[in-house]
């Protein structure tokens, strides 16, 4: 049974761990398909959504899941800026456990912000993505509809795309499907891959037309245009060109391949529409598979939580 | 006043071997096996290692301006528990010590709390702005023994080549911070495997090393000295040892941080592990030890980087770089690289003493008759668990809280006195 206090990262879940919050959250997603979707499990918790950086989606899906399952969600948007200026992170986590939180839903621009917030509050914190470093919700997320499709992960092909380097998606998805054994290669033009990612267990490619042959899942990452602005590549068209996911290139893949995107998309940049929009995409199961990753995730942390509780 | 150390075994020369040693002032005035006379103060040094007082070449003050983080007063106190008879403090002050009133407010101020002896190290350009060259004369008469930009690098080359060219003809030495601005970028940890894993931004080894081979070919143009602040790589000290060979007159120091740790410590985002240079990989750590060993690296300095529990207690990327050194340097150095065998004692005490004095000019350093009495002596049996809250420095940032050392501080004389200092237990 889930015993931990926070989720900060795949980096350093177990696979059990894992696979029990994937099986929660198949219970979680038949309640998603019932007409009435609202369940009592969070009754009298409260849950912050902490968001010191832009998001509609992850805070979206983690207030519904939070008040499916009968919680009291407040949201907190906090600017890039109010970061450096005004009240420290510990403060601010402070105040919310002094606000009797029990979950703290935290995004944050810098890497290990999560963790040095979960250290400092007796709350449970849940990393919804800092820095480059992880978004462990998304990554659950990818692997649970994986899952759906696939069953077994042993062995899976799995194709990730775009800017690896900045990307905590991919770097949670590398440590989640490398634990479940499936076969990750990673594919981006060397300056969005980060230095020492082949010694984390994964192949790395430049050629997505070579190592996207016979894939079964094909991950395309959001490709910021400020990145060309900083040099990293030389324009939308040549990275389109080399990098872009179009039918075509899909064609290449395992025929039952499926296409997956954390969103939002950059349509004719990493994806073409007809791709985005396409049979094998599966991008919009993903979102809705996020509530029931979400919902697992919130039941299982506050009933470790009341359980640590009793025992005092 | 008149002080004898008795039944210690003491660094003399290339010797190290059993020595009393007599002072009478601020002299040494006889170096002998025993000793017996009179004196208002006798130390006994029974199975312990008596050294040369050590010299840091770099280290941060913070005074002017940063007294939050450390100030004149406790700083040079930290630098005497650690062992520490002379300090050479960096000029990135609030505001930087790039003229001749504030060498002398910091000499001043040092007199006046008379702890470790302190020179001061004014700015190569003024403001640290990399635009115009600093009063260096009038600062070099005021008593700054060496000028550098620490903290930033003279990114523009040409002023760089003009300040070495003209403190050559004053004999005055540069201290180059090297790092390519550019290429290092607003990375925070070392480039590669752990920052990738971390999702923190690297910082590429080239980021140094360009700025090293760029400084060692300017002084070799221009037949100047140029001494390299903390060495932190392995092509650092490759570029270091091949220059000295063909006869560049090039010095460099590292710090105990790039021989005693690596990059693996900020897997857990532990602020006092971002410091810069970043802390590197196993393969540098051994090539700064082997830098060490042979000579290309000339001297061992802290980078004393004193900073407020707060500035440190946040996110990493919004921490401030370095670690508190004054009081862990010696423990790590002889943990490190003499108890591993690395180096001996005599070898740690001219990267600690001899070398740093020698290139800074400055009249210690060395245990012989005549000297001036600064003087460490050392408890090499006394094992300690480093707690960075009994630190006399008001910097707790210790990278090396926790960790478990050998090779202890347990008396210090500076020009004949002996200070009282904090002990390790």
């Amino acid at each position: 049974m889930l015993k931990r206090k926070d989720l900060l990262g795949l980096k350093d879940v177990t696979t059990e761990e894992m696979e029990e919050i994937l099986s929660t959250a198949r219970e979680m997603r038949k309640i998603l398909d019932q007409n009435v979707k609202k369940t009592p499990h969070l009754q009298g918790k409260n849950i912050v959504n902490l968001f010191y950086e832009n998001s509609t989606r992850t805070r979206t899906s983690f207030e519904s899941a939070a008040k499916i399952m009968s919680a009291n969600a407040i949201n907190i948007s906090a600017s890039a800026s109010s970061v450096t200026k005004g009240e420290t992170l510990i403060d601010t986590g402070k105040t919310l456990d002094a606000l009797l939180t029990d979950v703290v839903v935290i995004r944050h621009s810098m890497s290990g912000a999560p963790h040095l917030l979960a250290k400092n509050v007796r709350a449970s914190v849940i990393n919804a993505g800092d820095g480059m470093n992880e978004h462990p919700t998304q990554a659950l997320l990818d692997i649970f509809t994986m899952q759906e499709k696939f069953g077994d992960l042993k062995g899976l092909k799995a194709v990730i795309a775009g800017d690896v380097k900045h990307s905590r998606v991919a770097r949670s998805n590398i440590w989640g499907l490398r634990k479940l054994g499936a076969d990750v290669t990673v594919c981006a033009p060397k300056t969005l891959l980060p230095m020492g990612i082949e010694d984390m267990d994964v192949s790395v490619s430049t050629d997505l037309d070579d190592c996207i042959e016979g894939a079964n899942v094909v991950m395309g990452l959001r490709l910021q245009l400020e990145r060309q602005q900083a040099g990293l590549f030389p324009g939308a068209a040549e990275y389109n060109c080399y990098y872009g996911i179009n039918a075509a290139r899909l064609n290449r893949a395992d025929s039952d391949a499926i296409l997956l995107h954390p969103g939002p998309i950059n349509r004719g940049l990493e994806l073409s529409s007809e791709t985005a929009d396409g049979e094998q995409s599966y991008i919009l199961r993903q979102v809705t598979n996020g509530l029931a990753i979400r919902m697992a995730l919130l039941f299982l942390l506050t009933r470790a939580k009341g359980k640590e509780q009793d025992r005092k | 006043m008149n002080v004898l150390i008795k039944n210690g075994n003491a660094v003399i020369g290339d010797a190290f071997e059993p020595a009393d040693i007599y002072i009478e002032g601020s002299k040494i005035v006889k170096i002998g096996k025993n000793i017996d006379c009179a004196a208002d103060r006798e130390i006994d040094a029974s199975g312990k290692i008596v050294l040369p007082g050590f010299v840091d070449m770099h280290c941060h003050l913070r005074d002017p301006g940063q007294e939050y983080k450390e100030d004149i007063a406790s700083g040079s106190a930290a630098a005497l528990r650690g062992g520490f008879t002379s300090v050479a403090c960096m000029p990135n002050t609030v505001p930087p010590v790039d003229n001749a009133a504030l060498v002398k407010y910091v000499r001043t101020r040092a007199a006046e709390v008379d702890r470790a002896k302190v020179f001061p190290i004014g700015c190569i350009t003024k403001g640290q702005q990399g635009k115009e060259m600093a009063e260096m004369g009038f600062m070099q008469e005021a008593g700054a023994v060496a000028f550098s930009d620490d903290g930033r690098p003279v990114s523009n080359a040409n002023i760089m080549r003009l300040a070495l060219e003209y403190a050559a003809g004053r004999n005055a030495l540069i201290i180059s911070h090297c790092e390519d601005k550019d290429l290092a970028g607003d990375g925070v940890a070392n480039e590669g495997l752990n920052a990738t894993v971390s999702g923190l931004k690297g910082i590429t080894r080239a980021a140094e090393e360009c700025m090293v081979a760029r400084d060692i070919v300017l002084a070799e143009t221009l037949g100047a000295r140029v001494h390299i602040a903390h060495v932190s790589t392995k092509g650092s000290v490759e570029l270091v040892r091949q220059a000295k060979a063909r006869g560049v007159l090039v010095t460099c120091e590292t710090c105990p941080h790039y021989f005693a740790a690596t990059d693996d410590e900020i897997l857990n985002y532990n602020t006092n592990a971002k410091i810069n240079p970043p802390l590197r990989t196993q393969a540098d750590v051994d090539a700064i030890v082997q830098g060490l060993q042979d000579g290309t690296i000339d001297a061992i300095a802290t980078d004393h980087a004193p900073h407020h529990a707060d500035e440190k207690n946040r996110e990493f990327q919004a921490a401030p770089f370095g670690t508190s050194g004054f009081e862990t340097a010696f423990s790590l150095a002889y943990t490190y690289l003499v108890e591993t065998d690395k180096i001996d004692i005599v070898k740690l005490s001219k990267l600690m003493s001899g070398n740093p004095a020698r290139i800074l000019g400055l009249p210690t350093g060395e245990l012989k008759e005549g000297a001036c009495a600064d003087i460490t002596v050392i408890d090499p049996e006394k094992s300690y668990t480093v707690d960075s809250a009994k630190f006399v420095s008001k910097g707790k940032n210790s990278l090396f809280h926790g960790w478990k050392v050998k090779g202890a501080v347990v008396a210090v004389v500076v020009d004949g006195h002996e200070k009282e200092i904090k002990s390790y237990d």
